[in-house]
């Protein structure tokens, strides 16, 4: 039973990383838009040139 | 025949733009784009049919947006827009890029769900105007919007649910986790302290969890107790509450089982059903925002020394000069001081003619203008205008809507009782029996925990958000929660005639008096190509490849005039072409006048929605007798009538005369749709059972529907009802599935025979049933009845 002692707080940090890293995710807006950025990816290869805000800005998008 | 180049829609043969383009404006806009490299944007690129065409519009109006920009310290400007004409991704990487190349914009982004575009600039190097035009030039419609003003509040409430979810989800996932480790030691490999160490563990896990997730029902729950009502959340409060206070109790004694499990799953269900819930509702509204916030021009205001501003209608005050450009919708009530035009009041009273109007005539909001320029006094706002009036009219016709219980807090007031009751009877009768008050106790609460109503408050909403997804998929909003529950009750379906049965546009009616050929038509055709005007563009809609004619001069209220070899030709209205013949005007019309020639009359009828037959026989089928209620004139409401095989109907009815009759209907037991989109029709629209609205509605009526069909097929109605039907029986199957399985449970758990082992399977197992079968919606084929 002494392996408890450590598998459990291991388990529970994985879940909650888990939880942390959603709950980061939905905060920094990245499901505000969920059509749109699937797309993006597809279209800004060859544009070089495209300047892109910084993740403050898209907070506000 | 070749397609644009920009726009994709026919290049007309006598095109004056280059070889290509339907129009100068969609060459200059694929210039604009290859300029900046962007050309693989063509190639990229699928154009939705059911969006309106990339075609820039080429009126010279710049649009002063300057009253939206938010100016910030550093020197940039923020300015939120909708934007209008998005066809797929490529639109969105197109107006980005376009955007972030122009010199001093620092920042652009559009949100392809919700299409709303945030632009920076630096104020040094360029302004709202000239960012705003570069989009406009492309073909896209851009509105301005107050970020504030827009539904932050259930935006706000959807984030929070979601937040709520995964940390139940969290919670319930790592709880089962030690449940499934203590079930599993039962056999005796797990001593009561590592058992106890597990519970309370869990404990630390449910309880904040179950407080801190849980709020939306406690709330939710309190606010309607505080009101002396009931609805679903009331039981499921109680069940959260007191199992896991039992369960708390339970561990603090080392007890063998403890529910803990099951009070996260339940609540993780129950979450994943409300938080669908809300979105489908909130994408709706979304959808439903765009539509209004790009239809409604804002308002040109004239300062005194002559400056435009563009403002947000509702900043309108009276005794402001407002300016309304030909084609503009009026936004306001006055008076015209300066101009003469002719305007549409379709929308406000269902009149097909254009009125003429002069300085010093009233005009009211929601008429279109037609022909010139007017300048416009603001009359004192307040309780006289036809605007309050109607508000007033759609309060009084509130109070029946609100009246409707939905299914879910109809059960849940026979519901609730009931199984408090069986706890209760549970509870006492164990006592009695001679078990000690804490184990009854516990058997009382798994009866509560096996009852709560996981797969009951599920039953409805999942339904509904399926139902939703699938008309949304096909243009049409659900506004109202309860409206396809409505729906799928309704027995009548009201129309309202223009711009509902019919397109709400004039189109020229062949009577024999001309050919294309025709000399007279031709010429006709020829000068109308030069206006904007309703009738001229529908005689140039039936004569597409005629060449433009110079020279032709508009006249204001009157018609064109066309000076020729042979003399004035004119076309217009009947007084200006010399006309005295006093054959009655029966719907609009143009008179051609040619020097020493008889006039020639071309006559205009609004014309019907394509499936509009098909859609009254369809009705009739399913046993929804039409009927129709319109403000216009008795000959041209028969018509139509006569027409689409509509034996009930009544023409000139006012907005007051809508409600009556549907009020009237109300008193039979009659359960009537309303389907209208005119200003008059919103009142009708409220006192209906139920309500839908074409996104070409007047803003106030498609406010007051509850539901908002897009495009021009008038199908949407009947696809809606089909939906409401099947949702309908999917959610009396639902809830039948959920009490099947509750008879079953609740003699086990009043036997004591419910383990937290089984509670968790059973309850599982009847939510899932319950999704499942809400999903078959999704898979039925929709049957087409053309």
């Amino acid at each position: 039973m002494d392996s408890l002692l450590f598998l459990i707080p291991i388990a529970l940090l994985l879940g909650g990383l888990a939880l942390a890293a959603f709950l980061w995710s939905l905060k920094s807006g990245q499901f505000d838009d969920m059509e749109g950025e699937a797309n993006r990816i597809l279209f800004n290869d060859d544009e070089p040139q495209q300047t892109r805000g910084n993740n403050k800005d898209r907070e506000e998008t | 025949m070749a397609n644009c180049q920009h726009c994709g829609l026919d290049v007309p043969e006598d095109s004056v733009a280059g070889e290509g383009f339907c129009c100068q404006g969609c060459q200059a806009a694929y210039e604009i784009v290859n300029g900046l490299g962007l050309e693989s944007y063509y190639r990229r690129r699928c154009l939705d049919p059911d969006e309106q065409a990339l075609k820039p519009e080429n009126d010279n109006l710049s649009r002063d947006f300057s009253a939206y920009v938010k100016n910030e310290d550093d020197g940039v400007s923020v300015l939120n827009l909708m934007v209008g004409g998005l066809h797929c991704a490529a639109c969105v990487w197109l107006i980005e890029n376009v955007l972030t190349q122009m010199p001093g914009v620092t920042f652009a982004r559009l949100n392809m769900t919700t299409r709303r575009l945030v632009v920076k600039w630096r104020r040094t190097e360029t302004d709202a105007e000239q960012v705003t035009n570069r989009v406009a030039a492309l073909g896209y419609r851009l509105a301005p919007f107050d970020p504030a003003l827009l539904q932050v509040e259930s935006a706000r409430h959807e984030r929070q649910l979601l937040i709520s979810l995964a940390v139940s989800g969290f919670a319930a996932g790592n709880v089962m986790l030690l449940s499934i480790s203590v079930w599993s030691g039962e056999g005796g490999d797990m001593g009561p302290m590592t058992r106890s160490f597990f519970h309370w563990l869990s404990a630390l896990f449910a309880l904040p969890v179950t407080a801190y997730a849980g709020r939306h029902f406690f709330t939710s729950a309190l606010s309607v107790l505080r009101h002396g009502r009931t609805n679903m959340d009331v039981p499921i409060s109680l069940a959260l509450i007191l199992t896991s206070g039992m369960s708390l109790f339970e561990t603090m004694k080392g007890a063998e089982q403890v529910y803990f499990d099951s009070v996260l799953t339940l609540l993780f269900f129950l979450l994943i059903g409300r938080y669908l819930d809300q979105r489908a509702r909130g994408r709706a509204r979304n959808v439903a925002e765009r539509l209004l916030a790009l239809g409604a021009s804002a308002v040109t205001i004239l300062g005194d020394d002559g400056t435009k501003t563009l403002v947000p209608s509702q900043n309108v005050r009276p005794g402001m000069m407002v300016l309304a450009a030909a084609g503009d919708k009026i936004a306001v009530d006055g008076v015209i001081v300066s101009g003469t035009s002719e305007i549409d009041r379709s929308l406000i009273s269902g009149e097909t003619l254009p009125v003429p109007v002069g300085i010093g005539d009233k005009v009211e909001a929601g008429a279109h203008n037609l022909s010139a320029a007017l300048q416009i006094n603001v009359v004192a706002a307040g309780e006289d205008t036809l605007l309050a009036s109607i508000v007033r009219t759609m309060e009084d016709a509130e109070q029946t809507k609100s009246r409707y219980v939905a299914l879910a807090d109809r059960i849940a007031k026979l519901y609730a009782p009931a199984v408090h009751s069986l706890a209760l009877i549970a509870f006492t009768g164990w006592m009695l029996a001679g078990m000690p008050w804490q184990e009854s106790l516990l058997i009382a609460s798994a009866v509560l925990i096996i009852t709560c109503p996981c797969a009951l408050a599920l039953a409805v909403p999942v339904v509904q958000v399926v139902a939703s997804g699938r008309l949304f998929s096909s243009g049409i909003l659900l506004k109202t929660g309860s409206a396809l529950e409505r729906l799928a009750s309704a027995n009548k379906v009201v129309f309202d005639k223009t711009g509902t049965l019919t397109l709400g546009r004039p189109e020229l009616v062949d009577e024999g008096g001309f050919s294309p050929d025709d000399v007279n038509f031709r010429l006709a055709a020829s000068m109308a190509v030069s206006s904007r005007h309703p009738l001229s563009q529908a005689l140039v809609r039936a004569a597409p490849e005629t060449p433009v004619a110079e020279g032709v001069v508009e006249i204001p209220g009157r018609g064109l005039s066309l000076q020729m070899p042979e003399g004035e030709v004119r076309l217009g209205r009947r007084e200006w072409c010399g006309v005295e013949e006093a054959s009655p005007v029966t719907g609009p019309e143009l008179w051609l006048a040619r020097p020493l020639k008889p006039p020639v009359r071309f006559s205009f009828r609004d014309t019907l929605r394509e499936d509009a037959e098909q859609v009254v026989l369809a009705l009739k089928t399913k046993d929804l007798d039409p009927e129709l209620l319109s403000g216009d004139r008795g000959p041209a409401v028969e018509s139509v009538a006569e027409k689409l095989g509509i034996d009930t109907w009544k023409a000139e009815a006012l907005p007051v005369d809508k409600t009556d009759r549907l009020e009237e209907l109300n008193g039979q037991g009659v359960r009537p749709l309303m389907v209208g989109d005119g200003l008059n029709d919103a009142p009708a629209l409220v006192a209906a059972w139920v309500s839908m609205s074409p996104s070409s509605a007047a803003d106030i009526s498609q406010n007051a529907a509850d539901i908002v069909f897009q495009g021009n097929r008038l199908n949407a109605v009947v696809e809606t009802i089909d939906v409401a039907k099947r949702a309908e029986s999917l959610v009396r199957q639902n809830i039948g599935l959920s009490l099947l399985y509750n008879s079953v449970t609740i003699p086990l758990a009043m036997a004591g025979y419910v383990t937290p082992l089984v509670a968790a399977i059973a309850m599982s197992t009847s939510s899932l049933a319950v999704i499942v079968n809400a999903l078959r919606l999704t898979r039925r084929k929709h049957r087409e009845y053309a």
